[in-house]
């Protein structure tokens, strides 16, 4: 008996007819693609991207060379070095991260007594030459700088959740 | 029950103690921890910080257990619920007035305070009011002080009392605003001053020329051994992607106890400083240019083969690898001008030597001695761990006495202090018959003749005198000696006498076709002959194996090759009581810096020299150890009645090497040159 509705369900194309109605019932469902890099998914303001060394609305650096993230660091990306400032103050004489080593796990933003070392919503970036994978403590400032109201807005959404 | 024995109870475990002891002694030796603060087994007693609360059965109030001492049948529970709930209470109390900057403090890491916070701490302050704040005091260049951090436990306080003998810093006010300061500001002053950083706690104290470069934690610790003294005190260099970031001291109780002197600590500057010779250097018609090693080394083999009788000058404080690849080398070469003494001005019985220097007896001994004499020796400067021990004997009853042309200034109760006129003279005259009485009475009797004996013009003559009072009374004799290693290069064979060579002084004299110097400095540590300089230039081919460059070495030599400091090379020094000591290399190597070992037994190699193929130190110290076999120490018992030239024994030609002017790393070592000690011998004009 079994055999013959097999028989029968082989030659109406029966497979074929079920996997097409799956294609029918998609066919007038609203479509999920975003057409990148026009298009953009909505990101969390915990987005760990691009790392940044943030400053005191003063201007003053907010890293105190602690190390804490260095310490923290899982896939030790972080290189710091540290002394006696020209105020007198612990600061860092040297701030590298390897990006080609770093996970964004973000411990080092979660470690960070001072607030110093955030991971942005940057994705977007790319390296050329050999070298640029490591982003020294100019460029981590010059991006904190740049993006102050991106970095401040996410600490001011996420505040209450600490 | 016996006299000297308690039985008591910790945590429900029976436990027998000596009468006296304090209960966390016995607690800590049976391992059951107690929380403390200002409790430190070197020092006194204070009961201040109150953190190692205990209960003791029977007692209505929670116990401290440094100031507790045991008493049969005592009951003592180290975690019950009161005594954890008062320790706790202490931590809360501790903490109000804390600033809890660990972020920035460099203590954070390895700090006592962190460490307790975390076990006994609460996780979030009741305390919301004001918190004090202390000015930071200026205490010189090698104690930085955070003064906020400061929780009181007074042990820098009594250091300075106990150990220092000097009290230097003490506490002022009461209550909440008692503060820990110099009463007067100023700098602190003592040659062991800095071990108030491994004392203090918290963050308070700190080490200056570290100050915020480092992480406890990121740091590797490597063991060494000082080299800027006979003592051989132990260390623990932290090194830091290669490089020495600080020095703290390694506990051994027979040498340093926990303690070293500041030059221990801080000379690591000096490895980094810009004087560093970086790669080899080579005068041609007077202009100097930098050039390969393999040349620079064919240029020096050169010049020692092609030489007659060459003269080689060692450093005391290179290793013993070195003095018997030294050794060797000469024996190859054919001569026995070899020597180690650079800062020998009188070899006249330099045969009645013995074997090595030695103190006369163990370090630990010096301080159960019942009599001490120190003679022609500033040993404070010389010896500060040594200055210690014999001020530990004088604490302890003994009768100490000094016998120098100058006065210098000690801590504690000199029987006599004899002085004014010249070494022989002071050891001849009826001056020292006190003395003689002292150690005739005194059952253990050290007599010490120090390095400005050593360096005295009459230097045998004073031996001979100072070793016949020591004959006399029946006291031990013994000798310091200069740089870390002078026992084990005498061990090693870098000494002319042994075959008739000439000693340090005569080989500048005399001109020589080549000349090889390792680790000298001729200006500063070659006191040997005079103008060493100018004689060392007029030598046919000078050949120097340094670490630094200098204006006196760019005058005399001809040729300069980087070598390693003690803490890039591997190696060995005994000390004066004739431990043998070996370390391994701590720290990368300098620019093109190699082991002085390693340029040795190249050097050897290319004059053809018979098995110098060693792959390590160790192989070198094997050889060196099997060839010196199994010796014991010797006193110096020559005749006494030597004869003294005119002018010899003039107190104003005596040489007392400042304490930072010992040797090249200490001069470069830029904190010690700030010290008030440094800046006064050079305000002196030192000599």
């Amino acid at each position: 008996m079994n055999q013959l509705f097999s028989y029968i369900k082989t030659f109406a194309l029966w497979e074929l007819l079920k996997g097409l109605s799956v294609t029918q019932r998609n066919w007038f469902r609203k479509s999920v693609t975003l057409e990148y890099p026009e298009e953009k998914t909505p990101q969390s303001h915990r987005f760990r991207g691009l790392h940044a060394l943030r400053r005191y609305p003063n201007g003053e650096e907010r890293c105190i060379a602690c190390k804490l993230c260095e310490a923290v660091c899982p896939a030790l990306a972080i290189t710091i070095e540290s002394g006696v400032g020209d105020d007198g103050t612990r600061r860092t004489s040297r701030y590298d991260i390897d990006l080609f080593k770093c996970i964004y796990c973000g411990f080092c933003e979660e470690a960070c007594p001072v607030d110093a070392i955030v991971e942005t919503r940057i994705h977007e970036y790319h390296m050329e030459a050999p070298g640029e994978n490591i982003m020294t403590k100019d460029k981590l400032l010059a991006i904190g700088e740049k993006y102050d109201a991106m970095i401040s807005a996410d600490k001011a959404a996420d505040a209450k959740y600490r | 029950m016996s006299n000297d024995i308690v039985n008591i109870e910790v945590d429900g475990k029976p436990v027998e103690a000596r009468p006296g002891q304090m209960v966390i002694e016995v607690t800590d030796r049976i391992g059951a921890y107690v929380p403390r603060f200002c409790y430190h087994e070197k020092l006194s007693v204070a009961a201040n910080c109150r953190m190692c609360l205990v209960d003791i059965e029977g007692a209505p109030k929670p116990i401290p257990a440094c100031a507790q001492p045991v008493n049969e049948g005592m009951k003592i529970f180290t975690k019950s619920p009161r005594a954890i709930a008062a320790q706790k209470a202490t931590m809360e109390f501790l903490l109000i007035n804390h600033p809890l900057d660990c972020p920035i403090c460099d203590q954070g890491g390895e700090c006592e305070l962190q460490d307790l916070a975390m076990g006994y701490g609460r996780d979030v302050s009741r305390y919301n009011d004001g918190k004090r704040v202390v000015k930071d005091k200026n205490i010189g260049p090698l104690v930085s002080t955070d003064m906020t951090r400061c929780i009181h436990c007074t042990r820098c306080v009594r250091f300075g009392e106990e150990i220092q003998g000097k009290p230097q810093l003490g506490t002022t006010l009461r209550g909440e605003n008692v503060v820990i300061s110099t009463y007067v500001e100023q700098n602190i002053d003592h040659e062991l001053s800095a071990n108030i950083i491994d004392l203090c706690p918290v963050g308070a104290l700190n080490n200056k020329p570290y100050r915020y470069s480092a992480r406890a934690w990121e740091m590797v610790q490597r063991a060494t051994v000082a080299p800027h003294d006979c003592v051989g005190s132990n260390i623990y260099t932290h090194v830091l992607r290669g490089t020495i970031k600080r020095i703290v001291p390694r506990t051994n109780e027979a040498i340093n106890e926990s303690w070293i002197a500041d030059r221990d600590r801080f000379s690591y500057e000096a490895i980094y400083s810009p004087d560093r010779l970086v790669k080899p250097r080579i005068k041609e018609s007077g202009e100097w240019r930098d050039l390969e090693w393999e040349d620079a080394l064919e240029f020096a083999a050169n010049a020692l083969k092609g030489a007659s009788e060459p003269g080689l000058i060692a450093s005391p404080s290179s290793t013993v690898e070195e003095g018997h690849l030294l050794a060797r080398l000469a024996q190859h070469l054919g001569t026995a001008n070899l020597d180690h003494r650079i800062e020998r001005r009188d070899f006249s019985d330099q045969e009645n030597d013995p074997l090595f220097p030695w103190l006369g007896c163990d370090i630990a001994d010096i301080e159960k001695q019942d009599a001490i004499v120190v003679i022609g020796s500033n040993i404070r400067q010389e010896a500060p761990i040594l200055a210690h021990r014999v001020r530990k004997a004088a604490l302890a009853g003994a009768s100490v006495s000094f016998v120098n042309s100058r006065k210098h200034e000690y801590f504690f109760d000199i029987d006599n202090y004899v002085s004014g006129a010249g070494l022989v003279e002071l050891l001849s005259g009826n001056q020292i018959d006190s003395i003689v009485d002292a150690l005739t009475k005194a059952e253990n009797a050290l007599v010490v003749l120090g390095n400005i004996a050593g360096r005295h013009r009459a230097f045998s003559a004073v031996r001979s005198l100072a070793a016949g009072i020591a004959a006399r009374t029946g006291a031990k004799f013994g000798t310091l000696s200069p740089g870390a290693n002078s026992a084990g290069l005498s061990l090693a064979g870098v000494l002319p006498q042994r075959g008739n060579g000439l000693h340090a002084g005569a080989m500048l004299d005399k001109g020589l076709d080549a000349v090889l110097l390792l680790n000298v400095e001729p200006d500063a540590d070659l006191h040997a002959v005079d103008d060493a300089v100018s004689k060392l230039a007029k030598q046919k081919f000078v050949v120097a194996l340094t670490p630094f460059v200098s204006d006196a070495l760019l005058e005399a030599a001809d040729l300069l090759l980087p070598i390693g400091t003690f803490a890039e090379t591997s190696g060995t020094f005994v000390n004066v009581e004739g431990t043998w000591q070996s370390f391994g290399g701590v720290a990368n190597p300098v620019g093109e810096s190699r082991p002085a070992w390693k340029v040795l037994r190249v050097l050897g190699n290319l004059v053809g020299a018979e098995g110098f193929d060693y792959v390590t130190s160790e192989d070198v110290l094997a050889e060196c150890r099997g060839a010196v076999g199994k010796v014991s120490p010797e006193s110096f018992s020559g005749a006494a009645g030597s004869q003294v030239l005119a002018g010899a024994d003039n107190p104003a030609d005596e040489i007392d090497t400042p304490l930072y002017s010992v040797d090249g790393l200490v001069r470069r070592a830029k904190a010690l040159q700030l010290t008030p000690g440094a800046r006064r011998a050079a305000s002196e004009g030192g000599d």
